[in-house]
């Protein structure tokens, strides 16, 4: 799904040196020249030197080609790509406390499998749902389970990948 | 062989070909202090650490090399941080070094801690915590290659004191390979073309050079751009120099303080030709005006500069020196005669006049600064402060050389002009360094005089003094009603006295009668003097 062009959420990914202070660094700039950033996850690549950040940006094209090349003046920066949301896949990962009763079980079970979604933990008055995916289903889910009441709910904030053979590399972009 | 962390540190300066540093001790750099009392490197000691990042610039402008600066952990540090901020807004090499407590007690407050790189981050280029000893060649590496190449700026080193005690095995690299950091410095030859295509079809083209032009030396390809394609050149207040001020194609300096020709021409313009210029507030703030009328190339080392504060048709990333030695071999001239004429036409409507008496209660400044840029010659180096006193010798000192107009231009800090004098001297001390102050500047750094005095430094100081905090007095007269809130300095010491207190010479004038002969007397020899001029307070600044 494509949202409106002027105003809109990009994805970027950024992979950064894995030291001490990089996160601040971006966090920092961020905060300095005003931008916004919608999720930041971080983790480390498969070079345990390396981390790749998922950072969703929110602004228009001026917006992001101002974070892009800011991002890229910061030495701890080796690379950097905007995501082009249809050729890439994005999920996130959100935990889901929902208020649950003798009656309102069964239906919050039923809702939870027509999601794909997963039941984690359970206890007498609630129960902990696991659910991954693009940011519209979590937000979907998340809307079906309001009227039971959520108790708290926790969010990874949006990883992207691109879809086929494509692959981001510290020194080019490499099709395999 | 085995030394410590700070004996690597001077190793590594050495290594660097730096001789001289700037800074003050404290006991979390004592080692290096320690390790410093067997070097040929020259020290020298500022009254303030802000007086040693300053003089680091100073220096660092007048000699083309990065500038390194010394200080203690906590207040060392944080004194520092406004000349690092001023070196980073004017893209000055830099790099700072600065004790820190042992790493084990980081983050447990301990005395004289202070978090320096974090503070620090949005002003340096790069900044490192050394944490391992091991690690301190590269990083001092990296930190030279980092300040000096590219669009330049500062980088600081934090040692925490255990660091400097350690001992290791030292060797240091040739180069580095830094993988997040590949400057480029050749323009894209499309673009290359693009320009002169623009330059060929544009009937009135303008240039506005900034400080980039004089960081990358490119003053001479400049000029002969210009002379080549017959197109008048502007300058911002970093770009003072980066072409001859007497070149009759140069305009002078344009923004809210600058020449009324070089506003004209830049906003009638149909073609724009920034270089080294990132378009700052003060001298384009009508930007997006300026871009609906005229084709806009920016040409940029920093891509970030580009599109940042005025929408390019012609962006070009690269080095201004190398893309104008592409350029020279292909650009050809416009039709550019008729705007050029109606330039010179409008330049000698609109000269900088200002009308004064021989005879007079208060120094002329604009009088003063022609008449001492006259008797000073093309040996001297000019530094400022900020406020009237920045204003009147950017537009009235005539600056014929690059790297000879020394002024802190984005961050336009007061109490840099006298520091970074000493940074200038140093540097230069075959150039007749004279600093031109306003008496709320001067006393932000004048415990400098001391650094003058111990190191022998013939630094003139001309104080243009109005009691005032002018040019602030200046906007509240015009746009707070003339309520004069805490901009008068009524109490000011004589400056003339204090100058004797260090043993220099010195001396009061107020009459524009006395400058020529004060002037002769300041320049007589290669000692320090204060030249204190009263300035009547409701001078104006344009
Ligand atoms: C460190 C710092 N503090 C405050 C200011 C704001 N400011 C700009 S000009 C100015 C007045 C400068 O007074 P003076 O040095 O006497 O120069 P004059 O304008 O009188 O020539 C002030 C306070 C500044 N630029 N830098
Ligand atoms: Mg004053």
């Amino acid at each position: 799904m494509k949202g409106d062009v002027a105003m809109a959420k990009h994805l970027l990914s950024v992979l950064v040196e894995n030291h001490a202070g990089v996160l601040s660094r971006v966090s920092g700039l961020f905060s300095r020249r005003g931008f916004n950033i919608d999720s930041l996850a971080v983790g480390v690549t498969e070079n345990p030197d390396i981390s790749r950040m998922t950072i969703v940006v929110d602004g228009d094209e001026y917006v992001v080609e101002q974070v892009s090349k800011q991002l890229n003046k910061l030495i701890d920066v080796i690379k950097l790509k905007k995501l082009d949301r249809s050729e890439s896949l994005s999920r996130e990962l959100a935990l889901i406390k929902v208020k649950a009763t003798a009656t309102t079980r069964a239906e919050i079970i039923q809702i939870v499998e027509i999601f794909r979604a997963k039941i984690v933990d359970v206890s007498k008055s609630t129960l902990t749902i696991e659910i991954s995916g693009g940011t519209d289903k979590v937000a979907a889910l998340e809307d079906m389970l309001k009227q039971f009441g959520i108790k708290e709910i926790v969010r990874t904030g949006t990883i992207a990948i691109e879809r086929g053979n494509r692959i981001i590399k510290p020194n080019k972009n490499e099709e395999e | 062989m085995k030394i410590t962390g700070a004996q690597a540190i001077i190793k590594a300066l050495e290594k660097e070909n730096v001789n001289v540093i700037f800074g003050y001790p404290g006991a979390a750099i004592c080692p290096f202090y320690n390790a410093l009392y067997d070097s040929k490197i020259t020290h020298i000691l500022t009254r303030h650490e802000q007086g040693a990042a300053h003089a680091a610039s100073g220096f660092s402008r007048a000699t083309g090399k990065t500038g390194v600066c010394v200080a203690t952990s906590g207040p060392g540090a944080t004194n520092l941080i406004t000349g690092i901020a001023t070196a980073y807004m004017d893209s000055i090499p830099m790099v700072a070094i600065t004790g820190q407590v042992s790493t084990e007690l980081i983050g447990k407050d301990v005395f004289q801690e202070a978090d320096i790189t974090g503070a620090t981050a949005p002003f340096c280029k790069n900044n490192y915590l050394v944490k391992d000893v091991k690690s301190l060649p590269r990083i001092i590496k990296e930190a030279f290659i980092l300040a000096g190449s590219g669009r330049p700026g500062p980088v600081l080193i934090d040692v925490p004191v255990d660091v400097q005690n350690r001992e290791f095995n030292f060797e240091y690299p040739e180069t580095v390979d830094i993988r997040g950091y590949k400057p480029n410095y050749k323009g894209h030859p499309v673009q290359i073309k693009k320009i002169a295509e623009a330059v060929k079809k544009e009937k009135a083209p303008v240039i506005c050079a900034g400080g980039g032009v004089v960081n990358s030396k490119a003053t001479s390809e400049l000029v002969k751009f210009a002379e080549t394609c017959n197109i008048p050149v502007v300058t911002t207040l970093m770009g003072i120099g980066s072409m001859p001020c007497d070149h009759e194609l140069n305009l002078g300096m344009l923004g809210s303080h600058g020449v009324y020709t070089a506003n004209y021409a830049v906003h009638n313009a149909d073609l724009v030709i920034i270089m080294g210029a990132r378009v700052g507030d003060r001298a384009m703030g009508t930007a997006s005006k300026i871009a609906e009328r005229a084709e806009i190339i920016h040409i940029d080392i920093d891509p970030a500069e580009i599109g940042k504060n005025i929408a390019a048709t012609i962006p070009v990333v690269g080095d201004v020196k190398m893309i104008l030695d592409e350029l020279l071999p292909i650009v050809q001239k416009g039709d550019v005669d008729k705007w050029t004429q109606t330039i010179k036409k409008i330049k000698a409507e609109h000269p900088l006049k200002y009308t004064f008496k021989e005879d007079s209660e208060f120094i002329k400044p604009q009088y003063f600064l022609k008449t001492l840029s006259e008797m000073a010659g093309e040996n001297s180096i000019i530094t400022t402060e900020v406020g009237q006193n920045q204003i009147w010798a950017a537009n009235h000192y005539k600056i014929n050389k690059p790297g000879t107009f020394i002024s802190s231009g984005g961050m336009g800090t007061m109490g840099y002009g006298l520091p970074s004098a000493v940074g200038v001297k140093v540097g230069r001390p075959e150039c007749r360094v004279i600093t031109i102050a306003g008496d709320g500047s001067f006393q932000m750094s004048m415990q400098e005089l001391g650094t003058i005095k111990q190191n022998k430094l013939g630094v003139k100081i001309v104080i243009f003094n109005n009691s005032r905090l002018g040019m602030v007095r200046e906007i509240q007269k015009q746009r707070y009603c003339g309520r004069y809130s805490q901009v008068i300095l009524n109490e000011n010491p004589d400056f003339v006295k204090l100058a004797d207190a260090y043993g220099f010479k010195g001396e009061h004038i107020n009459k524009n009668s006395q400058v020529r002969d004060a002037i002769a007397r300041m320049l007589e020899d290669d000692q320090p003097y204060i030249l204190n001029c009263f300035v009547d307070p409701e001078e104006p600044t344009l």
